[in-house]
């Protein structure tokens, strides 16, 4: 009773609080830029008016164009869920679950390339072959981050990695996740959320010929993924493992928060990358992961 | 106190790799430039004991590679006119991977010599080696001859973090000396890059390989 509870509370707050992150970046881009900028809750109202729409589909589609988006987001929910909070804990947790981690994220990529490989639109495919060459770049930043999680703690599981600080090695660490986060949720400097410029779309290619509640699915995951890097970027430098409940709840709302005023204002002062220069920067993110690594493994003797 | 230095000597090794990483000539030249400054400032952490000509030597240090070294490249730089683009030879991302490598490597080295006590517990070692790696690869990676002095200059960088383990035994004079050298030959080669691209139009250092009349 009392682990259903637990599970329902969690899924509850991570469903509802995650439109809200691109609602505060958006708010603080506005402000940046002298405007007064949509209202913090426009997702919900973009979301809640998808819902009651109808799906439009093309006669070229399977059924995977709307069981794909459905799939993805069950994918980021079930990865959300492996998190821990604070000394709580995660709602399920075993040995290896880093792993599952990973592969959740991968899978829920996966869902999205194929929704939108099988429009049959060679525009979607050209999105779809940016958003894969980039994630494979991205991947290695984030499996090498995890990595040096487990070097320091000396365990696979989330739970236990995720509890102590990173140690001599957190602000390298912070660096590369940031920028891993940038990077798999599509935001200025490697990607941009508002464009519609045929050319430069990455991720709002693939979702274009998306309509109604997969549309809202997908908005939701992404929005999702983007407060899932926030708490894992949180977790992974702070030791909120080692705070009281609430001290940890509180720690981890303010550093969520301060991370999506970071992102606002580094997509208001950075202009785009051009996509031969993304290489560069991903590569960067991988390294200050691979250095967090090196400090985590050699900083012991030194 | 070794924490400092450590911290100190790792920045160093983000600034080569930064030099490795830029695609402008002036943020190869300012990269060298912080890390000669960073550096520079090591020996006033490594002696316990305050002396003058260790400051002088430490100031000298800064000034000469944080503040003369630059000017003169920039001079150089505005001089012959030259396009700000670094012209790899090897692309940006794999001369990345490789200074990376080279810092892997170093540290893995640097724990299996046989060092002293003192500076076991330093990144002095892995550090120098990091740096002169990295300076080489950007002398043999870049096309232009100014990012190819400042490759030169991170491999001296290197070599003097190395020559830092020796404090205590080589006189400063010594030191003194190496970084007077140092300008003359970043002086003489602004000289000389205004030379070749008044001759060949150009500061591509591949063109220099075939003689002529």
């Amino acid at each position: 009773m009392i682990v259903a509870l637990d599970i329902i509370l969690r899924l509850a707050a991570w469903l509802l609080l995650a439109p809200l992150l691109p609602g505060i970046i958006n708010k603080v881009k506005a402000w940046v830029a002298g405007r007064r900028g949509p209202p913090v809750l426009q997702l919900y109202f973009d979301l809640a008016k998808l819902w009651r729409k109808s799906v439009v589909l093309s006669t070229a589609v399977s059924p995977a164009h709307v069981a794909g988006p459905a799939a993805a987001w069950i994918a980021i929910i079930t990865a959300a869920l492996l998190l821990p909070v604070g000394p709580a804990g995660a709602s399920c947790s075993f040995r290896g679950d880093a792993l599952l981690f990973v592969y959740l994220l991968a899978f829920a990529r996966f869902c999205i390339v194929l929704a939108a490989l099988d429009t049959g639109s060679a525009f979607e495919g050209m999105g779809v072959a940016r958003e894969v060459s980039y994630a494979v770049l991205a991947e290695a930043a984030i499996i090498t981050a995890l990595l040096t999680l487990c070097v320091q703690s000396g365990s696979v599981s989330l739970a236990t990695m995720l509890a102590p600080s990173a140690g001599a090695g957190a602000a390298l660490l912070a660096a590369g996740l940031f920028g891993v986060l940038l990077a798999e949720n599509c935001r200025v400097p490697f990607d941009d959320p508002n464009t519609h410029l045929e050319l430069t779309m990455i991720h709002e290619v693939m979702v274009l010929d998306h309509s109604g509640p997969p549309l809202a699915a997908i908005l939701h995951g992404a929005s999702l993924k983007l407060l899932l890097f926030a708490v894992l970027l949180t977790e992974a430098v702070l030791p909120l493992g080692k705070l009281s409940l609430l001290q940890a709840i509180g720690a981890l709302v303010a550093s969520v928060f301060v991370v999506a005023i970071a992102i606002g204002l580094v997509e208001s002062l950075l202009a785009r990358l051009a996509f031969r220069r993304v290489p560069l920067l991903l590569t960067t993110a991988f390294l200050f992961c691979l250095f967090a690594l090196l400090v985590a493994w050699k900083g012991g003797r030194l | 106190m070794s924490g400092t230095m450590n911290l100190l000597i790792g920045l160093a090794m983000g600034f080569s790799l930064l030099a490795l990483a830029s695609s402008r000539l002036p943020s190869v030249i300012r990269a060298a430039a912080f890390q000669g400054m960073i550096l520079g400032t090591l020996p006033l952490l490594l002696e316990e004991k305050f002396h003058w000509l260790v400051v002088a030597v430490a100031i000298g240090t800064i000034t000469v590679k944080g503040f003369i070294i630059p000017n003169l490249l920039r001079r150089a730089l505005r001089a012959a006119n030259i396009d700000r683009e670094v012209e790899p030879l090897i692309g940006f991302v794999p001369s990345l991977l490789l200074g990376a490598a080279a810092i892997i490597g170093a540290a893995a080295l640097g724990s299996e010599l046989p060092l002293r006590p003192e500076h076991a517990k330093t990144l002095l070692v892995p550090g120098s080696f990091a740096t002169v790696v990295c300076g080489f690869i950007l002398l043999m990676a870049r096309t232009k001859a100014i990012s190819q002095v400042c490759g030169y200059l991170i491999l001296e960088n290197g070599i003097y973090l190395f020559g830092l383990l020796l404090i205590n035994t080589t006189p400063l004079l010594v030191e003194a000396g190496i970084l007077l050298d140092l300008t003359v030959a970043v002086f003489v080669i602004g000289i000389i890059v205004d030379r070749i691209q008044r001759e060949f139009d150009t500061l591509d250092t591949r063109k220099l390989t075939s003689l002529r009349e």
